[in-house]
């Protein structure tokens, strides 16, 4: 049992320098090349070019990278532990449809610059509409019923996107590229607040799903089980799913929709290092945030001076990374 | 100490299309109790009502003279234990599955369970025989062992009841004596409580000091198993013609079925 201990630990340490690796490989690499040695005096020289680079590009996107990617991460694992259901994903639920239809109205209607947080508030309005909406049909005689929920979100996202389809029929040709153009995701973002309140969340979110760490490998035997444990099942679907769909709403408000995140990095966290949540949900942060951030850095590099959209990347990648890991694992961690 | 430890009072629950009405009865400490009637007669869900797992219309349920609704998950799990009738094969370590019973007892931000989790762990493993398959996966194990493995589990929780629903159902004749004659050495080496539901009268009338003995969602008899098993009763609440003879070596009833063929066939000697 001890052991296993220091293997987690071990996997854990592995990842931390892999990500260290990642985040110095995406302030180095770019259409404008800085390298490793340099870093520091480049760091230091405030008035230099590449410290310019560093500062109003490089680093913010690394950031939103790390904490996105770890938002998106833990979020994907939280959510397929307690639906039980490995399909499910941040996006799944409505979260981004709602999310994505808050953002095309503002668009549509010409507001986008009326005020500056105007798009990002109207993605966060929308995903809590979703999250809403969610949560309070999802209940049944006032008890959470999971998989009630889930069939709601997968129909809220369907009426989202119906919502969205037809708000893009009846636009302007430089409306729908500013709708399109958002529903990509992008980690641009020149806003150093929006940045702080996305790493802030980003971090508080993995605090307080670890606390649940243990609660959630109860969960995965079942409600009825779980309460059985001791576990107040309830509380914990609630209070986690509260913390999920903001994760996710905050990402989405961000950064728009950066899919397969959620969805791949818990399963090959799964496949390495097995199912206990304990290392599942760290796991899972550490590793959507260097995927991410190798995305970030493909993305910039890949066509430059151009930038491929990042959720092309993480769809192209993470779907052969998953198949590759799935097909030398057997599958033998299942959810 | 009240001798009744667990106490249930005029328990009224169920769900749209089916309750109990009003049941009443009590178990005491040590005793080994089983709950026997058809299908559908409300053994489960007398049974899921004592765990909290569906809520209660009206009446009480008392563990050691504290109502059940005014303490925690928590405190009850240290309590009760519960065994269900199906383990699900989920992809999860043995010996993770059984260290989830020490999930009652963790201190708030309690991430890694304590050598003493451990120790009561690998007790109830080596107990229960699970402890050499413990590094295979629950999903790995036949019915058997995986009924095993939730006893285990149930123990590591080291209750002061043993709820079991149907602990034998998935099992052939030697595991069911196995998991059960594991109970019966529990209750009586440990003084476990355990209240379980049987389908099997034999395997009841055999393994239970005490029997609960319900119908339509009513408790219908209650008592010894000599006093429960008696054919009248049986063939009333079942509506099955039965043959009971007492065991020549348990001095307890046995109930023997008959099937339609034989009883045409000894109507038609009576007749002649």
């Amino acid at each position: 049992m001890r052991r296993k201990y220091f293997q987690w630990v071990g996997f854990v340490g592995v990842l931390l320098l892999l990500a260290a690796g990642a985040a110095l490989w995406s302030l180095t690499s770019g259409e404008w090349d800085i390298s490793l040695t340099s870093l520091p005096s480049v760091l230091s020289d405030k008035t230099s070019m590449e410290y310019t680079i560093l500062a109003n590009i490089r680093i913010p996107r690394l950031l939103l990278a790390f904490s996105i990617g770890g938002a998106l991460g833990i979020t994907g694992a939280i959510l397929q532990g307690v639906y039980r259901n490995p399909l499910v994903e941040p996006y799944t639920l409505g979260i981004s449809g709602g999310a994505a239809l808050g953002v095309a109205l503002v668009i549509v209607l010409g507001l986008q610059a009326s005020a500056p947080y105007i798009l990002p508030a109207a993605g966060f309005a929308g995903a809590l509409s979703a999250i809403f909406l969610v949560y309070f049909l999802g209940l049944k005689r006032g008890e959470v019923n999971i998989n009630r929920m889930l069939l709601i979100g997968v129909m809220i996202s369907f009426v989202a996107s119906s919502g969205m389809m037809f708000l893009m029929s009846v636009t302007s040709a430089d409306s729908l590229h500013s709708i399109i153009f958002w529903t990509m995701g992008s980690l641009d973002e020149p806003n150093p607040v929006l940045i702080r309140i996305m790493l802030i969340a980003s971090v508080a979110g993995l605090f307080v799903s670890m606390m649940f760490a243990r609660p959630l490998n109860a969960l995965r035997l079942g409600e009825a089980k779980a309460t059985h444990l001791g576990v107040n099942a309830a509380v914990t679907i609630r209070v986690l799913f509260v913390v999920a769909s903001l994760l996710t709403g905050i990402c989405v408000a961000v950064a728009g929709i950066i899919g397969f995140v959620g969805l791949i990095i818990p399963h090959i966290i799964r496949l390495l290092v097995g199912s206990d949540h304990r290392i599942l949900l760290v796991g899972s942060y550490l590793g959507g945030s260097i995927f991410l951030m190798v995305s970030d850095v493909a993305a910039r590099t890949v066509i430059a001076p151009s930038e491929l959209p990042i959720g092309v990347i993480t769809g192209i990648v993470g779907g052969f990374v998953f198949i590759g890991v799935l097909s030398r694992s057997g599958m033998k961690n299942s959810l | 100490m009240d001798a009744h430890y667990l106490r249930v009072e005029k328990l009224v629950c169920g769900y749209r299309n089916f309750r109990l009405n009003s049941v009443s009865f009590s178990v005491r400490k040590g005793e080994l109790s089983g709950i026997i009637g058809p299908n559908g007669s409300g053994k489960t869900t007398l049974l899921k009502a004592i765990c909290r797992e569906i809520s209660i219309l009206s009446g009480t349920i008392s563990l050691n003279q504290t109502d059940l609704s005014r303490i925690s998950f928590r405190e009850q799990a240290r309590s009760i234990a519960v065994v269900t009738q199906h383990t699900e094969p989920v992809a999860i370590r043995v010996e993770d599955y059984v260290l989830l019973g020490r999930m009652p007892y963790r201190r708030h931000f309690q991430f890694f369970e304590t050598q003493a989790d451990m120790m009561v762990a690998e007790k109830y493993m080596k107990l229960t025989g699970v402890w050499r398959y413990r590094d295979k996966l629950m999903n790995q194990l036949s019915g058997g062992e995986r009924q095993l493995a939730a006893i285990a589990r149930a123990l590591t929780q080291e209750p002061q009841l043993l709820l079991m629903d149907e602990p034998t159902s998935q099992l052939d004749i030697s595991h069911q004596i196995q998991v059960l004659n594991l109970v019966q050495e529990l209750n009586t080496r440990t003084g476990l409580t355990v209240l379980m539901i049987l389908h099997d009268l034999n395997l009841a009338s055999e393994f239970c000091d005490f029997l609960l003995l319900m119908h339509e969602g009513s408790l219908c008899k209650q008592g010894a198993p000599a006093e429960v098993l008696d054919y009248r009763t049986i063939e009333e609440v079942y509506n099955t013609i039965v043959f009971t003879q007492e065991n020549p070596l348990s001095k307890k009833p046995a109930v023997f079925l008959v099937s339609n063929k034989v009883i045409t066939q000894n109507q038609e000697l009576m007749k002649q």
